[in-house]
């Protein structure tokens, strides 16, 4: 079995070689070593893009809009994932940012992972039929698992999502009774003399 | 008083992270501190007549245990190489984590011995390998064999019986990463696990020894004495390999250094320094001095420091002996005398001394060398060109007045070698290979960087500087750490014609705890670690000042 190190490693080195800086061969060995951490194949994914990278001509995005469409090329996930962590502030403001075309897809996800981190917001990522959350960097759910190289996807659909709780206010009022079991009836007596400061603020 | 902390600019240079020494800072000493209460073991000791076959060692507490799982190998004297370019050694070594089964062993003696080109395990820990000091270890198996104790003055002249050529941790080959680890308590502090599997080699040293001898001659045979034992260490061989490590991990060199220049600022502050504390100092510092002396080496540039660097320790008892030791802040006093009047390589000598009394102070620092360089990776996109520029004009000023235009600035390049995957450095003027250069021209690059920067518009954020300077990227990275980092970057030229790799070597080394620099050449150095320090079986109840006891 290989290390996270040894894959971190090769990563950056292969992009190396293919012509990327080494500042973007570093964000990719990090990334890589995120998507095979959280059990997604991007070893294997990133070779194949490797592989295809002087025929494919990739379409480069260096700046990111609330849609962003190719008529022909598929977008590059590198250029595409580097512009998107970059930019992830402004972006911020659109609550929803749109692709209609991103080469290896699975390779421009662990940038959006990156980007939930840097905001401190769960990110939801719809690639075609297949869904992400991405939670601030730390796990990735989703109802996608297959070790494959996934080479195309043609709707991509990003969604910042608020801060807000799963449950709402009556859940959490029911577990207040069952936590306030927890807390001890207090005697007039105990009021007084178990308190460590004093029943009155005002002196 | 408030001391202000040594600034970055006279520190972070090459020639001054060249002169740094062991300290109470150390990792092999706070390692050992840290393991004092665990229990030793050897759980198994399998070696033929000659000393040759296997034997696993172990550190345990509560439910953990670390095994050192040991090959020692029969080799011909030609197949023996210090380079990490060798394929065969005397012993091989592998910390594996926990008890390791029959299957383990049998799976690590395949693997093991091959280094670099077997595969191990999530299960071990740490990697090595090492050859005997043949000459040496030959005359104490004669010795012992004879009933005769090995003759101090030859020992103390090597340090050692085996040397290490590399230790491999942290996922290499196949090892556990380094998150599946890091929150154990035990391995707080940086290369614990390192430090270990060094330190029971040295065990198995003494052990192999005994065996061999024993087996020479059973009737007549002794056994090595342990105060013998005691002063002897294990050698290491290193070479380019280390000095990548101090660039590509930034915040972990800033750590290190930061909490020696933090110890330093609190024990200058330190209003009324107590007669014992100056004691022990002071006598630290006399003892040590035993150590310079017989430091040997080859090294002309080696030699001429460690002349210089015994004529000024000198210096320094002599002026220690006239000062005042009941005036405030004495070891404030102390330093603003040596800053003055002794070299470089005494300065820092003196201040890892200063260390001695201060066992709280230190302590409170050793926890803190550890880092998570992730945390810092992702480039802060939102911030503005003109505040990069003021973090490269004020970190970086001394860098930004080089040219690099200038062929003795921009002399040599970083690389890999194909065959054994190693750093390797060399003219780029003269060799070939120079467009696959590393990314370790720091001080070049961070001038192309503050070239565009100054031509960029002032509001332009970085990620729109960005857009149009991938190229660059590696080192705004590095600009935005050594912003919340002050001692994470080498301040100096890693390409330039007058740069001395081991330098960097003797840096990493030094926080090592290692001893007797001995530079073979500008680019690899033989070190001693652990000379003095207790045996396994002695850990309970030892002096932690007994680096400066050994062979005296």
């Amino acid at each position: 079995m290989k290390s996270l190190s040894e894959i971190e490693t090769i990563s950056k080195r292969a992009s190396r070689a293919k012509g990327f800086s080494w500042g973007t061969s570093e964000e990719i060995g990090k990334c890589i070593r995120l998507l095979e951490l959280f059990s997604l194949p991007g070893l294997k994914n990133l070779s194949q893009y490797l592989k295809n990278y002087d025929q494919n001509n990739f379409k480069q995005l260096k700046l990111i809009a609330k849609n962003n469409n190719s008529d022909g090329k598929y977008h590059c996930p590198i250029s595409t994932g580097v512009s998107f962590l970059d930019q992830i502030k402004i972006l911020e403001k659109n609550n929803t940012i749109e692709f209609n075309k991103i080469a290896y897809p699975l390779l421009f996800l662990p940038f959006v992972s990156r980007a939930s981190e840097t905001l401190g917001k769960r990110i939801l990522i719809k690639i075609d039929e297949k869904e992400f959350i991405l939670n601030f960097n730390q796990s990735i759910f989703s109802n996608y698992s297959k070790n494959e190289i996934w080479e195309n996807a043609n709707n991509i659909s990003i969604n910042i999502m608020e801060n807000a709780n799963l449950f709402n206010n009556n859940e959490w009022n029911e577990m207040t009774k069952f936590e306030k079991e927890t807390f001890v009836d207090e005697s007039e007596e105990l009021k007084e003399k178990s308190a460590g400061a004093g029943l009155t603020d005002n002196d | 008083m408030e001391v202000e902390l040594r600034s970055p600019k006279e520190i972070m240079k090459l020639s001054r992270l060249g002169c740094f020494h062991q300290s109470k800072l150390s990792f092999l000493r706070s390692f050992l501190e840290e393991f004092k209460d665990w229990k030793y073991s050897r759980d198994l000791f399998e070696l033929d007549k000659k000393g040759f076959g296997r034997a696993v060692y172990s550190f345990s507490k509560n439910n953990r245990t670390y095994s050192l799982v040991c090959f020692a190998n029969e080799i011909e004297d030609e197949e023996r190489s210090d380079r990490v370019i060798a394929t065969k050694w005397d012993a091989a070594f592998a910390l594996h984590d926990g008890i390791p089964l029959k299957e383990d062993i049998e799976r690590l003696c395949e693997n093991v011995p091959k280094q670099e080109v077997g595969r191990l395990s999530y299960k071990e820990l740490t990697l090595s390998r090492a050859n005997r000091s043949v000459r040496l270890f030959n005359e104490v198996v004669e010795s012992l064999s004879n009933g005769r104790q090995p003759d101090k003055k030859i020992l103390l002249k090597v340090g050692y019986l085996y040397r290490t050529t590399a230790v491999y941790g942290s996922g290499k080959f196949g090892l556990a990463d380094r998150f599946r680890i890091k929150n154990r308590s035990e391995i707080k502090g940086p290369f614990r696990l390192e430090m270990m599997l060094v330190y029971l080699v040295r065990q198995f040293t003494f052990d192999q020894i005994n065996h061999i001898a024993k087996n020479k001659n059973p009737k007549n045979f002794v056994e090595l004495d342990k105060e013998i034992a005691k002063g002897l260490g294990i050698g290491n061989s290193t070479g380019l390999g280390m000095a990548p490590f101090i660039v590509n991990h930034p915040t972990l060199l800033n750590n290190w250094v930061q909490s020696r220049e933090n110890i330093l600022k609190k024990i200058r502050e330190i209003e009324i320094v107590k007669e014992g504390e100056f004691k022990i100092f002071y006598d630290c510092l006399i003892k040590s001095i035993y150590n310079v002396e017989n430091w040997n080496t080859d090294s002309k540039f080696q030699q001429s420091k460690i002349k210089q660097l015994l004529e000024d320790l000198n210096k320094t008892i002599n002026y220690l002996n006239t000062v005042d030791k009941k005036q405030k802040h004495l070891f404030n006093v102390i330093y603003k005398w040596i800053e003055t009047e002794v070299c470089e390589e005494c300065l820092e000598y003196v201040v890892s001394m200063f260390m001695e009394p201060f066992d709280k102070i230190v302590k409170e620092f050793i926890n803190e060398m550890s880092a998570d360089e992730d945390k810092h990776f992702t480039i802060p996109s939102q911030r503005s060109v003109i505040q990069l520029r003021d973090i490269l004009e004020n970190h970086y000023s001394e860098l930004l007045k080089l040219d690099f235009n200038k062929k003795e600035n921009n002399h040599n390049f970083w690389f890999i070698s194909k065959n054994k995957e190693e750093p390797r450095i060399a003219n780029r003027f003269k060799m070939n290979g120079s467009e696959l250069e590393q990314p370790l021209a720091i001080a070049r690059d961070i001038k192309k960087l503050y070239e565009r920067v100054i031509v960029s518009k002032n509001s332009q954020t970085i990620a729109e500087f960005l857009i149009e300077n991938d190229n660059l990227r590696h080192v705004v990275r590095r600009a935005f750490i050594i912003e919340k980092f002050p001692y994470s970057e080498i301040l100096d030229n890693t390409i330039g014609e007058k740069l001395m790799p081991i330098d960097m070597l003797r840096l990493k080394l030094s926080f090592f705890g290692a001893v007797k620099f001995d530079p073979r050449s500008d680019k690899w150095l033989r070190i001693c670690m652990f000379q003095g320090a207790p045996l396994a079986n002695q850990l309970k109840n030892f002096d932690d000042k007994w680096i400066y006891d050994s062979l005296n």
